[in-house]
């Protein structure tokens, strides 16, 4: 079983001791070091190249934000996580592939650590476009229609699968949840007709 | 910053008030009207006739939605008080927040091109049936449930089916907000539209606090009833 090193780069001892406590049972993973400011970062990713990053944005202020970027480019192996104490700008959160709050349990905070090592997706938190792709498009068209996910499939060639991955794009794009919200949306852009809609 | 701390009977009830505006709605729903001078909590509540363990605990939840109820707090709730409390909130939504809405959406409704406005207008058909369902799910037969508790009668419901089925109803708000921000066409009713805006994010998180309520408080406490019920029998 491979073991997976974590450094820790928070200011409060309060917090990292508790989330050193988090990690002690969980035999995949190991904290090698914890240290309290940035300074320190470079020559710890150097002596122990871990597999995860746990940050707290703060610490880099808003002038240091590309340290993360960098870590990024010359340590591509290790994972990025922000630890987000308070309210903090978005901004500072572009470089991280995942968050972990204050107030999430112990379970929480290892289902994020476990899907980032196991998956190592190479998105990061913001790279979302705000337009809707030609896929998309047809897909939300489909959806106002009021046809079914397999009816989408069948008609556009594509998995069930593929159909609810757009789905959730259009959502998260759009910040529309419901069918009929969406089915507004695409009447104000007149992707569809009011007759094609309603009997 | 978030504050911690939670409201007490010796709070005044001004500064209760003054530190989260949003408590004058459920002041109202207590029936407890301004102008209370320097009186606390305990003193107010006791002159309205309300339970002041009860009033504190749904403010608390209102100011604090990471506020989880002890089972000494849920203890002290009267199935009649919470019961009566749901249904006020209910009335307000459906007779006073969303007619209030509606009445801004049609005038809104009323300046778009025809094929706009029907659209907008169903859609807030939908939500307004979608709540009158929700409402009269919970008042005909959550409600009536948890008051033959107690009772000898057989139940074939239980607070678990409601726990588990319970539905969202801050979902299609949050789409017509999208929708009034972003893609209406922008020259229509500007001022109008930041008001309802406005409006709609009130009732959200008002509806959201309802929920809170409902999930936290109104949930726990029939289990506890039921678990009674139950080792009684």
């Amino acid at each position: 079983m491979k073991i997976n090193k974590i450094v820790i780069a928070e200011p409060s001892p309060i917090v990292s001791a508790g989330l050193l406590r988090f990690f002690e049972d969980l035999n995949q993973l190991q904290v090698v070091s914890v240290i309290d400011n940035v300074d320190d970062l470079n020559d710890k990713m150097i002596v122990y190249n871990p597999d995860v990053l746990i940050v707290n944005p703060l610490m880099m202020g808003y002038t240091n934000n590309n340290i993360i970027r960098q870590i990024n480019q010359n340590y591509p192996d290790t994972i990025c996580v922000a630890l987000v104490t308070t309210f903090i700008d978005k901004s500072l959160l572009r470089y991280f592939k995942e968050i972990i709050e204050l107030s999430d349990n112990k379970q929480r905070v290892a289902n994020k650590i476990f899907n980032l090592i196991n998956n190592n997706d190479d998105s990061m938190l913001q790279n979302e476009s705000v337009d809707l792709s030609n896929r998309e498009t047809d897909v939300l068209i489909c959806v106002a229609k009021g046809m079914t996910n397999k009816d989408i499939s069948d008609m556009l060639n594509i998995s069930v699968h593929t159909v609810v991955t757009h789905r959730k794009n259009i959502v998260k794009k759009t910040g529309i949840k419901s069918v009929s919200g969406l089915t507004v949306y695409a009447l104000l852009n007149n992707l569809v007709e009011e007759s094609d809609i309603y009997e | 910053m978030v504050s911690y701390e939670l409201f007490s009977e010796k709070t005044k009830m001004a500064e209760l008030v003054i530190s989260n505006p949003k408590l004058m709605l459920t002041l109202s729903r207590f029936g407890i009207e301004l102008g209370f001078g320097d009186h606390n909590v305990k003193e107010v509540c006791e002159k309205a006739n309300v339970s002041s363990s009860f009033f504190l605990l749904i403010c608390n939840l209102y100011a604090n939605p990471d506020y989880i109820p002890s089972s000494v707090e849920l203890d002290s709730v009267n199935t009649e008080t919470i019961i009566s409390y749901l249904s006020v909130s209910h009335r307000y939504y459906v007779e006073e927040r969303i007619p209030h809405i509606e009445h801004h959406l049609n005038r809104i409704v009323e300046a778009c091109p025809e094929r706009f406005g029907n659209t907008l207008q169903r859609f807030f058909k939908e939500y307004k049936d979608e709540v009158a369902n929700h409402f009269k799910y919970e008042e005909e037969t959550v409600f009536p449930y948890i008051n033959s508790l107690g009772n000898d009668s057989e139940n074939k419901f239980s607070i678990h089916e409601f726990k588990s089925t319970h539905s969202n109803i801050e979902d299609k708000l949050g789409d017509l907000m999208n929708i009034l921000i972003k893609y209406l066409p922008a020259d229509i009713f500007p001022k109008e539209r930041i008001e309802i805006s406005l409006d709609i994010m009130d009732l959200s998180s008002d509806l959201n606090c309802h929920t809170l309520v409902e999930e936290r408080v109104l949930v726990p406490f029939v289990e506890l009833l039921e678990r009674k019920c139950y080792e009684n029998k």
